[in-house]
């Protein structure tokens, strides 16, 4: 499992690679394939309501409707019809993209099993949709995919008669079922509406949208891909004759050809268990468990920034329950921590500077103390020569172990966040280094999701707690790699010291409006 | 140039994305069946006999029953297996046996099947048994037929018109 783990980063890191230089980091369409997933979702949702306007429901117009739709009206619902077709097939594509990426950056165990596990029925759903969808054309694919579906049905100990009799010949067509899989195809898409929802539940600020030039690109792409080569149905159905030879979309209907050489009980088995085993992927090893985050309320004033920032809605502000004079206090869900330390780096109280009291602020992780966090970087600053000596705080996914150097110090943590921006100031106010890089997981794309997002916005002071403004930003790197870009961030880092040797002495500033 | 460039590698990207989705919605083009041969389906769904006969209760036994219960036959509720043969040509192609639907095997039994058979003429025989006979069948139907390629036959049962039928 972890070697197929591997390759697949490997593979997804190469590409990342090519995308992060053709879009830049933060509309990499590998970055942005759930919020690809939503906007497809969307499109065909709204192509959907349009197309129904136009539909009729009975089966024996339902092709005659789907005709005047496609060639009378092509300038119109036309061009609706080809984008629900390649919006819903481009959905496929995201959807398994996206599992196969989140499979190989391991985002999947631990704390973060549910949404992996609400994703399996959502993929259900998905086949659910499309299917039903190219049954209500009533043209030959049509006419296949109902035989081919009610026979598999058939598999199933649960029809006191076949359902392959509704459409045994044109003689026996009955409307009745047909009007189910067009209730089916209205309401399939409002159930996965919902489980799409809840698959994000334990996402706080789940991105839902993709960058604005991607949605443009994706949409001008299934445009144009409509325009060009638009959807169209493959002739009426007629049930006394056989449809020999039909053009599928390999996108849903992929498993129907197997049909033909196993029989339907065998592929039903192989759809469920294939559909268990992917739901039990997040405990293949079982993930070992961190410590979750620990309020410390003799520290903690309830200011909330923990819970703004943590990524996995962990965090709420309960009630006081220390009978201080503080309104509220950090109350942590065991559940949902990740461990990923983000807020520690928000909390106020985690600073290096501290002398009066024991370092310990109002929350941090047990096994990456605050205190722990300050000795490293002492000892580590200590172990630093050279003229441009730089101590480099990395993401434990962004693999920037191999940047330690004589005049280079790596100090990992579980997320680069979990950095309080005090420390930045504290290394270059104290001499212990000329600059300070933080090394994560690429732009938009952290492993712990917005651990990026908000230490830029701290960095730059747009979001609490910032840097003070007497750090010299010229004296601090961010960089934003993916994983697999070791080549990429020794080149930062190589850039980065030839700049601070090109920089005079460091002289402490005066206070700034921040400071 | 670089910003050239990395345009061109966007439209590549969509163009290639395009191709893709646009490609495997359509083909490559999958056949189903030989446009040579003809289909034949079986279809039926019919109720055979119960497992013991229905006993006629004398009006004396009919008076010891709950007012509520009180009916002439008093009949065992499971029903016996369907038993279906067909041939054709002379060669026997199916013999199924079907099981009574329902827990309480009370509910008639179904028969679905598919088969290509080459185009042309057929002599096409089935036979069905719903009883308890150890021998013989209960119905049986010959037709000849011409399968044109690419046609569907059906042949299917309703006791209420007497039997099979095909079309």
């Amino acid at each position: 499992m972890a070697l197929l783990k591997r390759a697949l980063r490997l593979l997804f890191a190469r590409a990342e690679a090519i995308f992060d230089w053709g879009f830049g980091q933060s509309n990499n369409p590998l970055a942005n394939l759930g919020a690809l997933g939503w906007y497809f979702f969307w499109i065909v949702a709204a192509t959907g309501i349009y197309l129904y306007v136009f539909f009729d429901t009975g089966i024996t117009d339902a092709y005659a409707s789907v005709e005047y739709i496609t060639h009378e009206q092509w300038y119109a619902a036309g061009i609706m019809r080809s984008l629900h077709r390649y919006a819903s097939d481009a959905l496929v594509i995201v959807v398994f993209l996206h599992i196969l990426r989140e499979f190989s950056l391991d985002r999947l165990r631990g704390k973060r099993f549910f949404a992996w596990l609400t994703g399996v029925p959502v993929l259900w759903f998905v086949y659910v949709c499309g299917i039903t969808g190219y049954w209500l054309v009533w043209d030959k694919l049509a006419q296949y995919i109902a035989i081919a579906t009610s026979e598999w049905l058939d598999t199933l100990p649960i029809f006191a008669e076949p359902i392959a009799n509704n459409f045994l010949n044109s003689a026996t067509l009955g409307g009745r079922f047909f009007t189910l899989m067009v209730f089916m195809h209205i309401f399939a898409p409002l159930f996965m509406l919902f489980l799409m929802w809840l698959h994000i539940q334990r996402h706080a600020r789940a991105r839902v949208n993709p960058p604005r030039s991607l949605a443009i690109g994706t949409a001008i792409t299934l445009l144009a891909l409509s325009l060009i080569y638009p959807a169209v149905s493959q002739g009426p159905a007629d049930l006394d004759v056989v449809p020999a030879s039909v053009n599928l979309d390999w996108y849903y209907l992929a498993a129907y050809p197997l049909l033909d050489v196993l029989p339907g009980g065998q592929l039903w088995l192989i759809l469920v268990l294939g559909s268990v085993f992917l739901a039990l992927l997040p405990w293949v090893p079982p993930a070992k468990a961190s410590p979750v985050a620990a309020v410390s309320l003799d520290n903690c004033n309830g200011c909330g920034r923990c819970f703004d920032d943590c990524p996995f809605s962990a965090i709420t502000m309960g009630a006081r329950s220390d009978g201080s004079a503080f309104a509220a206090e950090a109350v942590v869900d065991a559940d949902n921590c990740t461990s990923c330390g983000i807020c520690a780096g928000a909390c106020p109280t985690a600073t290096p500077f501290r002398r009066v009291s024991a370092m310990v602020p109002g929350i941090e992780l047990p096994d990456h103390p605050i205190a722990g966090l300050r000795e490293s970087t002492v000892a580590a600053a200590a172990g630093l020569s050279g003229e441009s000596r730089v101590l480099i705080y990395a993401c434990e996914h962004a693999n920037a172990e191999t940047l330690d150097g004589a005049g280079s110090k790596v100090i990992s943590m579980p997320c680069v966040a979990m950095l309080p921006p005090a420390f930045i100031d504290f290394v270059v106010s104290r001499n212990l280094a000329d600059g300070v890089m933080l090394a994560g997981c690429a732009q938009g794309d952290c492993y712990y999701r917005l651990g990026d997002e908000w230490t830029r916005q701290r960095m730059s002071g747009r979001r609490d707690p910032y840097l003070r403004q007497r750090v010299p930003r010229e004296r601090l790197n961010l960089s934003w790699l993916p994983s697999g870009s070791a080549r990429r961030r020794q080149r930062a880092l190589t850039d980065f010291m030839t700049s601070l040797q090109k920089l005079p002495p460091y002289t402490r500033k005066q206070r700034s409006r921040h400071g | 140039m670089a910003n050239a460039l990395r345009y061109t590698l966007q439209v590549a990207a969509y163009a290639a994305f395009a191709l893709m989705t646009g490609y495997f919605s359509f083909w490559p083009r999958y056949d189903y069946a030989s446009p040579e041969a003809a289909v034949v389906k079986v279809s039926l769904s019919h109720a055979a006999d119960r497992t013991e006969p229905c006993v006629r209760l004398s009006p004396q036994e009919i008076a010891a029953l709950a007012p509520n219960m009180r009916q002439e036959l008093k009949c065992e509720r499971r029903r016996l297996p369907l038993i279906l043969e067909l041939d054709v040509d002379g060669q026997q192609t199916l013999r199924l046996q079907a099981q009574p639907s329902g827990v309480w095997e009370d509910g008639p039994a179904s028969i679905y099947e598919r088969f290509d058979v080459p185009a042309g003429s057929h002599r096409i025989v089935a036979r069905l048994r719903d009883s308890a006979r150890a021998d013989g069948w209960d119905y049986t139907y010959t037709e000849d037929v011409v399968l044109e390629p690419g046609r569907y036959l059906t042949i299917t049962f309703r006791e209420e018109t007497g039997g099979f039928s095909t079309r």
